[in-house]
């Protein structure tokens, strides 16, 4: 490759990443500014210095005996519900694809069209009737209502029954030679040796978890069950009493967590999506 | 479908594993998609006190009604743009990052971490960038002589949802793009290299021909996207405004089964996105199975 050509390739690459990378440092700035200024339309491509406690009080709420609710409510339930998900979509689907992959059992094909409906059928289409179910079970405003109606995964079922048929007859055998039994086989030798699996597969989940909007919405009516990003929509609110750098400052916050989870985990993460939809 | 050689015998513990997915997909899946096909052909009386069966009213007053097909119009319109701009994209980045031979870490790492971005914190991103009165860009639109406010201009709104919904997918695409490219065996690009092509040449006549398996299968993930995942962003920027100008039939859905409460209308607008993403998956499924893999 010519000089010229790897300098223009590079430039374009870092004008690539720009195009990310500033608007959440713009966003960043923003949140530092004073109320007054960001209304005004000043853009500041610096944060101020004595502008950075907006984000401890955005966390534990500002204001005479914390007229602006604290966020940090929000980004627990947050994470406790990505990690609910996470964690129970991950156990859900290993199981189920355990039993596809290494069973075989009458009306194997039929329960294997009914996980695969699921991805058919996001919560978006079936708004309505999934809210009427949840409320017949008397879960609306509770941690069940917002994270269990998730958990069925198609995508993580797939992904494992996927990763579960390459596993060498001959470790079976082996396993089976030295007397383990299904639950054993499981437990000692799939799991571990799945781990990369499923770390890429938390990721993804996780990730889903954190950004969910419209179920959140749907299901948490009472303001302690909000997650950060339906109270980010809520902070929007009414346009013209709106408090830019809070909202700027809360969004900082919700990005962080999903952010750190994909680059900790990159490697793994980006292996497990590509070779997941094979 | 492929199988495995060796299983265990029995039949009670494998249903037992599945029995938590079998329920959940049951409860929350498929008992609410019966649910949404069974309200879709009734219609309640004013009062909401009774129901009764009419058949494929909802769905023929549906395909007739001018404010429905013009959402049916302006959501293909905005998947087909974001689709368009988010794998265009992607594409370009990937490429580059496959020819840059130093900092290639470096640049996979600035372009995956968005991947982590929910839409609605896209869309409050954009509304840094956007916003007539605190964004950073109308200023310099408006010495180029544009008035910009995308919350009375119609055509202004669907721009900004549709470079909120586009900027948010780039890096899912570019994973998938850069990772169909390192799959690309070197020896065949170095080939057309002795043989004198250059790079645009390289790109047209090999590298997108071999990429069009991942660009399939990206496609119908970034209508599905386009089409169900955007609700947050298009509900944090306009809410479906001004006028209906950003109303995608997901809003659409939401405003008037959630916020309206017309439960027919809204139920055969869900029956008829069912089948949308339906008709999706399969499509995908084909795509998948052409790339050489068994499901």
């Amino acid at each position: 490759m010519t000089g010229g050509r790897g300098l223009l390739v590079h430039a374009m690459l870092a004008l690539g990443a720009a195009l990310f990378l500033l608007p959440v440092w713009l966003v960043f700035c923003a949140a530092t500014q004073d109320v007054g200024a960001i209304n005004r339309g000043e853009i500041a491509l610096l944060p101020r210095r004595d502008g950075l406690s907006i984000f401890g009080d955005v966390l534990f709420g500002s204001g005479p005996a914390g007229a602006d609710r604290p966020v940090w409510p929000m980004l627990a339930l947050s994470f406790a519900m990505a990690l609910a998900i996470a964690a129970g979509k991950i156990v859900v689907s290993v199981l189920s694809a355990y039993a596809v992959a290494f069973f075989r059992f009458p009306l194997r094909m039929v329960c294997f069209w009914v996980i695969f409906a699921t991805l058919m059928l996001p919560v978006e289409v079936r708004i309505i009737p999934t809210f009427e179910v949840v409320a017949g079970l008397g879960l609306i405003n509770s941690f069940g209502g917002l994270v269990v109606p998730l958990l069925a995964s198609a995508t993580a079922t797939l992904l494992f029954r996927q990763a579960f048929l390459a596993v060498p007859d001959e470790l079976m055998e082996a396993a089976r030679m030295d007397g383990a039994g299904p639950w054993r086989f499981l437990t000692d030798i799939l799991i571990p040796t799945s781990a990369a699996n499923i770390a890429a597969l938390f990721v993804i989940l996780f990730v889903y978890g954190w950004n969910q909007y419209l179920w959140p919405l749907l299901v948490a009516t009472h303001p302690a069950q909000e997650t950060i990003v339906v109270g980010i929509v809520k902070m929007i609110g009414t346009e013209s009493a709106t408090e830019w750098n809070r909202v700027m400052a809360a969004a900082m916050l919700a990005l962080l967590p999903p952010v750190l989870v994909v680059l900790a985990m990159q490697r793994w993460f980006v292996k497990g999506l590509t070779d997941g939809e094979k | 479908m492929s199988e495995r050689r060796t299983i265990f015998p029995g039949w009670r513990l494998p249903l037992l594993l599945l029995a938590p997915q079998l329920l959940l997909t049951a409860l929350f899946f498929l008992w609410p998609a019966a649910g949404a096909i069974e309200a879709s052909l009734m219609r309640g009386d004013p009062f909401g006190l009774s129901a009764r069966f009419v058949g494929l009213d909802n769905f023929t007053e549906l395909f007739t009604d001018p404010l429905y097909l013009a959402a049916v119009g302006r959501t293909l319109l905005f998947c087909g743009a974001v689709s368009l701009l988010s794998l265009g994209l992607a594409l370009v980045l990937a490429v580059l990052a496959d020819s840059a031979i130093r900092g290639r870490a470096f640049y996979r790492t600035a372009l995956i971490w968005p991947y982590a971005v929910a839409p609605v914190i896209a869309a409050v991103v954009w509304i840094l960038l956007l916003h007539p009165q605190i964004g950073a860009l109308p200023p310099l639109l408006s010495r180029l002589g544009i008035v910009w406010d995308y919350r009375l201009d119609g055509t202004q709104a669907m721009i900004t949802v549709i470079l909120a919904s586009a900027w948010k997918q780039v890096s899912y695409n570019f994973i998938f793009f850069l990772a169909g490219l390192q799959s690309i065996p070197a020896a065949i690009v170095e080939a057309a290299r002795m043989d004198g092509a250059g790079p645009l040449r390289r790109f047209w006549t090999i590298l997108f021909p071999l990429l069009a398996p991942t660009t399939g299968f990206l496609v119908t993930v970034n209508i599905a996207y386009s089409a169900f995942e955007t609700f947050g962003t298009i509900e944090a920027l306009t809410q479906g405004g001004p006028a209906q100008a950003t109303q995608t039939l997901v809003v659409k859905v939401y405003r008037d089964g959630v916020v309206n409460l017309d439960l027919g209308a809204s139920s055969a607008q869900s029956v008829v996105l069912m089948a949308g993403v339906m008709l999706l998956t399969l499509l995908q499924f084909r795509l998948l199975r052409r790339r050489g893999d068994a499901i």
